[in-house]
């Protein structure tokens, strides 16, 4: 009999607000974080719009802190204070608390930021943290000396899938009794002119440049292309029965884990979503549930005009036309490797209060038969009553993952 | 520049890169047991006390600088 694993604390900071609540509210008011990019950025850019957190790390962090770490790692690092207040700050043997962050690029913006520096000013001026601030476990090593994890520190990297199977490996850890609790998420910020140029080649991204609003409408007729987006969410884990004996409030169980791979292309989805339905399949098998038991899901739904049909073909096949689905990507825009945590975050609150937020800019849905068929949440948050939920990702490299949750 | 001159200079540098108070920053203070400086941080104190004060402090001699009182005794020596 696996050990349950329950969640215990949430911790976000998103284009839509600061913290879970302030984004959670954005999406339920349907706000969008989508703004224009800086008129000084490479003006061939063809793509000039992004989700910024609008939240300053500096209002949180002590200067130093901002000096030696990364934007992903601060952003982390909030999102871990908040979670870890919320969870009450649970009084674990550092040897039994393991921290799992995934990221899509690490601290990409720190080596392009020090290799310009270095170009014009040369060695001398190049920070001595550069190091530490660009390898992509520096988020999980910033968590883990924050929380004092000695269970080990982990990194997930799998591009846009990086945070929930971060929070799936959290899950094994604790399954497999290398640990109590666990702080598990995924981080991301690389909005800079490079990774918008190079989504921007692979023609990945929305061009709606002069609404900046209406660019990410995921299942949409006239969808073009995702939002580079940029945030955290993190998760605190632990055993049931840890959490039960020092009283802590129960937000929701994480009931199972599926993942695969799609073994198709290093970037396109197949078009059938068989990689994306089989993820789906394990994790309800993992959870021990059927497909009628699950009533929401927040899909990966990126507003590509590829990815979203392929989803909307995995969910139908793996768990068929009845949850109510929902893609807050509509509002937050792509936050890559945190967008899988960000958006578990969004669905165990979607259960916790029996209400889905409604997919922004979803004015005429794709005549794709799949697209059609699924029971899209529209205009105005729906409220419901479901036990169970998915949500799940995807990630350039061919990486799907999904996620069961339940209520407590 | 006068010796308190150069600690008040240094000490502005040390709150700057490692948040060190500057009251705490006396001659006397070592930087790694009694001011909390770890090496990445004293690589960036020397870059920012070269740029302020127009010294060199060479990778060996930087080495023998332990106390806030040994920084400014270079940066007195050494400054043209």
């Amino acid at each position: 009999m696996l050990a349950d694993v329950v969640i215990t604390g949430v911790g976000a900071t998103t284009p839509l607000g600061g913290d879970v609540v302030s984004s959670w509210a954005g999406l339920l008011a349907g706000r969008s974080g989508i703004v224009r990019i800086g008129a000084d950025w490479d003006p061939d850019l063809p793509a000039r719009i992004a989700a910024f957190c609008p939240v300053d790390p500096a209002e949180h962090l002590e200067r130093v802190a901002m000096r030696r770490l990364d934007r992903s790692q601060q952003l982390a690092l909030i999102a871990t204070r908040e979670a870890w207040a919320h969870a009450g700050r649970p009084a674990v043997d550092p040897v039994r608390l393991a921290v799992v962050v995934g990221t899509g690029v690490g601290g990409a913006k720190t080596l392009l930021e020090q290799d310009d520096i270095q170009e014009a000013e040369g060695f001398r001026k190049v920070s001595p943290h550069v190091v530490p601030m660009l390898m992509p476990n520096g988020p999980a090593a910033a968590v883990g000396l924050e929380v004092g994890a000695e269970a080990g520190v982990h990194t997930v990297v799998s591009a846009c899938a990086s945070g929930a199977e971060a929070l799936g490996l959290g899950m094994d850890l604790i399954r497999a009794g290398r640990a109590d609790v666990v702080v598990a998420g995924g981080t991301e910020s690389c909005i800079h002119p490079l990774p918008l140029a190079g989504f921007a080649k692979m023609r990945a991204l929305s061009t709606r440049n002069d609404e900046p609003a209406a660019a990410s409408r995921p299942f949409d007729k006239g969808r073009d292309g995702f939002v580079l987006g940029e945030g955290c969410g993190m998760l605190v884990l632990e055993r049931g029965d840890f959490a039960r004996a020092r009283g802590a409030e129960v937000l929701g169980v994480l009931a199972g884990a599926g993942v695969s791979a799609d073994n198709y292309d290093m970037v396109q989805p197949r078009p059938d979503g068989a990689g994306g339905a089989r993820a789906i399949t394990l994790a309800l098998r993992d959870a021990g549930l059927d497909k009628a038991d699950i009533g929401h899901i927040n899909a990966h739904a990126t507003s590509t005009p590829v990815g979203d049909k392929a989803e909307a073909a995995a969910i139908r096949s793996a768990i068929g036309d009845h949850p109510l689905v929902t893609a807050t990507k509509s509002m937050t825009g792509h936050l890559l490797g945190a967008a899988g945590a960000v958006e578990c975050i969004f669905t165990l609150w979607a259960l916790r209060e029996q209400l889905v937020p409604a997919v922004r800019n979803l004015d005429d849905p794709d005549d794709d038969e799949d697209v059609q068929a699924l029971n899209l949440v529209r205009y105005e948050p729906r409220p419901a009553r479901f036990s169970a939920a998915v949500t799940d990702s995807f990630g350039f490299g061919g990486h799907n993952v999904a996620l069961v949750l339940t209520r407590s | 520049m006068t010796t308190e001159e150069i600690r008040s200079g240094l000490a502005e540098i040390l709150e700057e890169v490692a948040g060190v108070l500057p009251e705490d920053a006396t001659l006397d203070k070592t930087f790694t047991d009694d001011l909390d400086v770890d090496s990445l941080s004293m690589v960036e104190i020397a870059t920012a006390v070269e740029d302020k004060f127009g010294v060199v402090i060479p990778d060996d001699e930087l080495a023998n600088i332990k106390t806030v009182g040994d920084a400014v005794s270079f940066i007195e020596t050494n400054q043209s």
